[in-house]
């Protein structure tokens, strides 16, 4: 190659190393900052601002949906399978909303470490199935449940 | 110069009237392959392939929304490449390309968002939210917009390409943080579904009809960057003798002037 190609090409090379090394360490300090959500356990070990709006998410906990059956009222668990953590909501859930599924609420924890929630997102997971597999392997689970009781 | 020699077919190859004539000839190829593999894939994924058992109907727009945001981001790097080929060899011909493809991976990148905030409603309950993948998405559009700016930003053509070549280039850092921000971070956007290092966590019915709308857009990209790029040679290269030529031969009573 020509010198001053050469020469060129290695500008090129350390313009992109010199602003991935910039923008790499922004990320690195964003670090945590970055984060759209709180897990339970980050709030249970006191990360999280109390009297603040701030966002928490996990895994709605199975059987922890408690519906008021005169108003908008809700209350559920949601856990990262080390904490969980209690949200209160009055509002209409998204449809894809459910038990064991993921979700993340907005809102201010209370002095009694409740999620006082003002928003409901679902939040999906990566995993596509269609509905007569679905059901084949949810029965799968089952019967093996079952099995493993008996 | 003795090393010249070996650099001799990378730049005829660089020469924008080649570029014309060569992909003349395979223009009418890629458009059938492109219509080709889009309309299988649209129709196989929208209308044959199963529902999602969670999200119901509402998953098809993974159909457009994942091909569009692959080639958002494998176009940046296109873009990021010809501009660096043209910032060490200054080949015309490469920044014409840079130029071309901004405009394309600005219209996938809207794509992406814009299906994203359509698929959001239904399944998240709401059209945006300012996590790590989606904001750094909305970075990606404004690289794009921003080359494409400093293109008209100078009186001089030289100085446009060498001021979007670099922020194309700058720009690159940005696209493995896309690709593992929902990795790195904690956000609302789920991970991915496809992965290089292990299966597909979709059903093979959902898959393949998937895996071409990808190909198909694959196409339709190639497709696109040339006809741009094809624009953009006849443009600069307008006091050229061929483009003179090839002008009046294509204006009727041209040729008796």
């Amino acid at each position: 190659m020509h010198p001053i190609r050469k020469q060129r090409l290695q500008l090129v090379i350390l313009l992109v190393v010199a602003a991935s090394a910039i923008v790499g360490l922004m990320a690195y300090m964003l670090g945590q900052n970055a984060n759209y959500f709180y897990t339970p356990s980050q709030i249970a070990a006191g990360e999280a601002p109390l009297a603040v709006h701030i966002r928490a998410g996990g895994m709605v906990v199975e059987g922890s949906v408690q519906r008021s059956p005169d108003s908008l009222d809700v209350l559920f668990d949601v856990s990262d399978g080390m904490a969980t953590l209690t949200i209160h909501y009055a509002g209409i859930l998204p449809d894809l909303f459910d038990e064991g599924e993921a979700a993340v609420a907005a809102g201010k924890l209370d002095e009694n470490s409740i999620l006082r929630a003002t928003e409901v997102l679902a939040k999906h997971d990566e995993k596509y199935t269609p509905p007569e597999v679905a059901d084949a392997m949810n029965k799968a689970y089952e019967l093996k449940q079952q099995e493993q009781a008996q | 110069m003795a090393s010249g020699r070996n650099w001799n077919w990378f730049h005829r190859m660089g020469s924008p009237r080649w570029f014309y004539e060569t992909t003349g000839r395979w223009l009418p190829w890629l458009w059938v392959l492109t219509l080709g593999l889009m309309l299988t894939g649209l129709v196989w994924g929208l209308a044959f392939a199963p529902q999602d058992a969670k999200q119901g109907n509402s998953f098809r727009i993974i159909y457009l929304h994942v091909p569009a945001s692959f080639l958002a981001l494998a176009g940046y790097y296109l873009m990021a490449i010809a501009g660096a080929i043209g910032l060490i060899w200054k080949m015309k011909l490469s920044y014409m390309v840079m130029k071309s493809a901004a405009p394309i991976g600005a219209a996938l990148t809207f794509i992406a968002l814009f299906t994203g905030a359509v698929w959001g409603k239904p399944t998240w309950g709401t059209y945006w939210v300012w996590d790590a993948r989606i904001t750094s998405m909305l970075i990606l559009l404004f690289l794009y917009l921003g080359v494409l700016a400093l293109q008209y930003a100078f009186h001089s053509q030289e100085t446009g390409n060498k001021a979007s070549a670099i922020l194309a280039l700058v720009g690159t850092v940005n696209i493995p943080i896309i690709y593992k921000s929902v990795d790195w971070w904690y956000t609302l956007h789920q991970p991915a579904t496809i992965k290089f290092t292990s299966a597909p966590s979709m059903h093979p019915d959902m898959f393949q009809p998937l895996l071409v709308m990808i190909v198909a857009m694959y196409s339709f990209y190639a497709l696109a960057l040339i006809l741009h790029t094809r624009v953009e040679i006849l443009r600069r290269e307008r006091k050229a003798s061929w483009v003179r030529e090839l002008a009046l031969q294509a204006e009727p009573g041209g040729v008796a002037q």
